[in-house]
């Protein structure tokens, strides 16, 4: 028992984690129709690749994949202000989130 | 000593009045545009004196006085810009000039004249509302005339013939909402571009053969082979010869002259019968060694020449546009000229060139003054008893209709004597054009003293009460012209060899052309000669007394009775309406149904409306793709993720023939 929680978690676990939570967030971006949960599936995708990112760091000893984390962090950081804002936006002017109906733009 | 002669200033001010004109004229007054356009030519004017000054004056002093002088500059001198122009391994042609006696006498006539034709225009445009624009033109003319004559290779003698092809093109048009003038001018542009065809070949030919397009250099590898005759180089000859008669409007290509004189009379005077139109003679002058180891190609030129002057002359007979008949007359001059080239007889040429420069622009600038006095009557029919109204007028044009149908001492005289001399010592076919010649001296002086008859003599027919006599401006150069239309054929008199021996002028023109020995001429021959056709030039005028003396119908009658005749020289041997019909008719129908109908519209149409309908297509059936709903194409892009991880990882090169295994087994072996 003690060696089964001594026992280092196989590289591809990680991977396969992070595989799953970036398709989990495909799938919501592409189906899921609130603005908030489209935002939140991307972040989902962000945050899949981080963990690979983290994995490779650890499994080769280099540091970069961890700098990289805290760049794409940071830019998650900053498009959530920005993204958050923006739907506010959008809901004050059309009192939908629902995203097929922003169509504006549209021709 | 004067080293350097300057030559390229005699084209350059012309083209400073030129830019001047054209570029500022209309904001500037009047009188500048006048000074302007008068101080061009007569600079140009000064700087070829210089040139005589520096060059003949001293030849002639050492042969009078034993010693030359300090300004001695030896003939042909040339100028050569330092920069190439082309340079290519097979080819090399300069900017150069190339003064020699030759284009000096043809610098002196061209700036000469044209000057004086300047002058005359100040009066004849003064009321024209494009006076700035006419004078730009008629410099921008002497720019390229002047280029032409001091060439010293057929390219840069091709761009001052085209240049004056254009210029002419210009000046014919110059009213351009006239549709009559607009024509005449796209007409002597396409008819002198069928010429330039040959121009140009000629040339490819001299490259091909000689490697060169320098004059002199042609001349040095010719003289080479004394035994190199025909073959290429009669080809080459006969290209030219097609060049010069489209420029100098000899059969076939002769048909845009008359309708040039659309233009304005001074512009008829200086470009269509003084100096342009005698390119073509320049050039055959000028590139005479190949005509002269090509005995065909000369003989061709002779034929042309007479025939032209033949034909010229006799639908001249029956025109009744003063202008008209003057253009005729041109065209049947050219022909002399051309006939004197065909004997080889150069100088002679050159010699009727010059006096017919003299002559013909005397009486274009009279009869410029007749339209100018009726208010711009220009048929004959319409004019008659002008000598009381128009003394002086009349007094000028009897000197240029006297110079023109031959009689001593008039310029015209001495210059058509020594071409019909030099035919009739070129054996039995040269007589033959020798007695075309002569008939046609005869018709000369027929229809030029019709043409007085009917403008100056006789009753008033006119509409106009009273004419008026033309200002100074214009009388000035009409008196210059006269004077040199009575004195000029005298420098070919040199008295010590025959009274009207052309030793002088054609030995002074020998460097260039060779010195001939005349064949078996004797004094008495050419006295004879001369004497036969003074008398057929009085036999032509008694015809014209008789017919248009005083009142009467018998050019009426005679019309009736060769009514046939009448009518064919009336419609000009219908020329015009056969080139119509044979070559302007196929060509439009050609260009409207082949090429507009098929190729444009059908081939080329076809191709764009396929193309733009394959690409609407297209559009149509991949717009589908651009839904504008983003969610679709972040799943595209997921697609595409996923076919590409599944291209990366899937081990394709075992699944790869498994699976088509597979496929075999299934499609039943």
């Amino acid at each position: 028992m003690n060696s089964f929680f001594m026992q280092e978690v196989p590289l591809s676990w990680y991977l396969l984690l992070s595989a799953a939570l970036f398709s989990l967030g495909v799938v919501g971006f592409l189906f899921k129709r609130n603005l908030i949960t489209v935002f939140m599936s991307i972040e989902l995708m962000l945050n899949g690749v981080n963990l690979s990112f983290v994995t490779f760091a650890h499994q080769w000893h280099a540091v970069k994949g961890q700098i990289f984390v805290f760049f794409v962090m940071m830019v998650a950081a900053a498009e959530a202000a920005v993204g958050l804002a923006i739907i506010i936006a959008v809901f004050r002017a059309r009192a939908t989130l629902a995203v097929d109906r922003i169509d504006l733009m549209k021709l | 000593m004067i080293e350097n002669l300057h030559l390229w200033y005699i084209p350059l001010l012309p083209f400073v009045g030129f830019l001047v004109n054209g570029i500022l004229g209309r904001r500037l007054p009047k009188w500048l545009v006048t000074i302007v356009a008068l101080l061009a030519p007569l600079a140009a004017f000064g700087v070829v004196l210089l040139e005589v000054l520096s060059t003949l004056v001293p030849t002639v002093m050492l042969r009078a006085t034993g010693h030359g002088s300090v300004f001695s500059v030896a003939l042909p001198y040339t100028e050569t810009c330092p920069l190439p122009w082309i340079s290519i391994p097979t080819l090399h042609v300069d900017f150069s000039f190339v003064l020699d006696q030759f284009s000096l006498v043809m610098l002196l006539i061209v700036t000469g004249v044209g000057f004086l034709i300047h002058v005359y225009s100040v009066g004849y445009m003064k009321g024209d509302e494009g006076y700035a624009r006419y004078f730009s033109y008629l410099n921008l003319f002497l720019f390229f005339m002047t280029v032409l004559v001091l060439a010293g290779n057929a390219l840069l003698m091709f761009v001052g013939w085209e240049g004056v092809g254009f210029a002419s093109y210009l000046l014919i048009g110059f009213y351009f909402n006239k549709k009559s003038a607009a024509d005449a001018g796209k007409k002597a542009f396409i008819v002198n571009r069928i010429g330039d065809v040959g121009f140009l070949v000629a040339m490819f030919l001299l490259v091909a053969n000689f490697g060169t397009l320098t004059f002199t250099e042609i001349a040095t590898k010719l003289g080479m082979d004394p035994g190199w005759n025909g073959g290429v180089v009669t080809v080459i000859a006969l290209c030219l010869m097609l060049g010069a008669a489209g420029k100098s409007a000899q059969l076939p290509l002769y048909i845009w002259l008359p309708d040039a004189m659309e233009g304005p009379t001074p512009v008829s005077a200086l470009i269509h019968a003084a100096t342009m139109v005698t390119a073509g003679v320049y050039m055959v002058a000028r590139t005479h060694v190949l005509f002269d180891h090509s005995p065909f190609a000369l003989s061709v030129v002779a034929i042309v020449g007479a025939a032209t002057a033949l034909f010229a002359a006799t639908i001249a007979l029956v025109q009744n546009d003063i202008k008209r008949v003057l253009a005729y007359s041109t065209i049947s001059q050219l022909g002399y000229m051309f006939l004197g080239c065909g004997v080889a007889a150069y100088s002679a040429a050159i010699f009727h060139l010059m006096t017919h420069a003299f002559f013909k622009a005397l009486l274009f600038l009279a009869a410029g003054s007749v339209i100018h006095g009726l208010g711009g009557e220009q048929d004959l029919r319409k004019m008659g008893g002008l000598w009381k109204k128009l003394p002086f007028t009349f007094a000028v044009t009897t000197v240029g209709v006297l110079a023109i149908a031959g009689f001593p001492p008039f310029a015209g005289f001495f210059s058509k004597d020594a071409i019909l001399y030099a035919a009739f010592l070129q054996g039995p076919n040269g007589r033959v054009l020798y007695g075309v010649g002569l008939f046609t001296a005869m018709l000369t002086s027929f229809y030029m003293f019709r043409l007085w008859y009917l403008a100056f003599l006789g009753k008033s027919r006119s509409e106009v009460a009273h004419p008026h006599e033309s200002p100074w401006s214009m009388r000035v150069p009409l008196v210059l012209l006269a004077l040199l239309s009575i004195c000029g054929g005298w420098i070919g008199i040199e008295p010590a060899n025959g009274w009207i021996n052309m030793e002088r002028f054609s030995g002074f023109l020998a460097p260039v052309f060779g010195a001939r020995v005349a064949a078996s001429g004797s004094e008495e021959t050419e006295l004879v000669l001369s004497v036969i056709a003074v008398v057929l030039a009085l036999l032509g005028w008694a015809c014209a007394v008789l017919l248009y003396g005083e009142e009467s119908r018998l050019p009426a009658r005679m019309a009736g009775v060769f009514s046939g005749g009448y009518k064919l020289l009336v419609n000009k041997y219908y020329v015009d309406e056969f080139y119509g019909a044979t070559v302007v008719k196929p060509l439009l129908g050609f260009s409207k149904y082949i090429l507009n109908w098929v190729v444009d519209v059908g081939i080329l149409g076809g191709i764009a409306w396929l193309l733009g309908g394959v690409a609407m297509l297209a559009g149509a059936i991949l717009q589908r793709w651009q839904s504008g709903n983003l969610r679709s194409y972040a799943a595209w892009l997921a697609a595409g993720a996923a076919a590409v991880l599944l291209f990366l990882l899937v081990p394709w090169t075992t699944v790869w023939p498994a699976s088509m295994a597979f496929v075999w087994k299934v499609a039943g072996h």
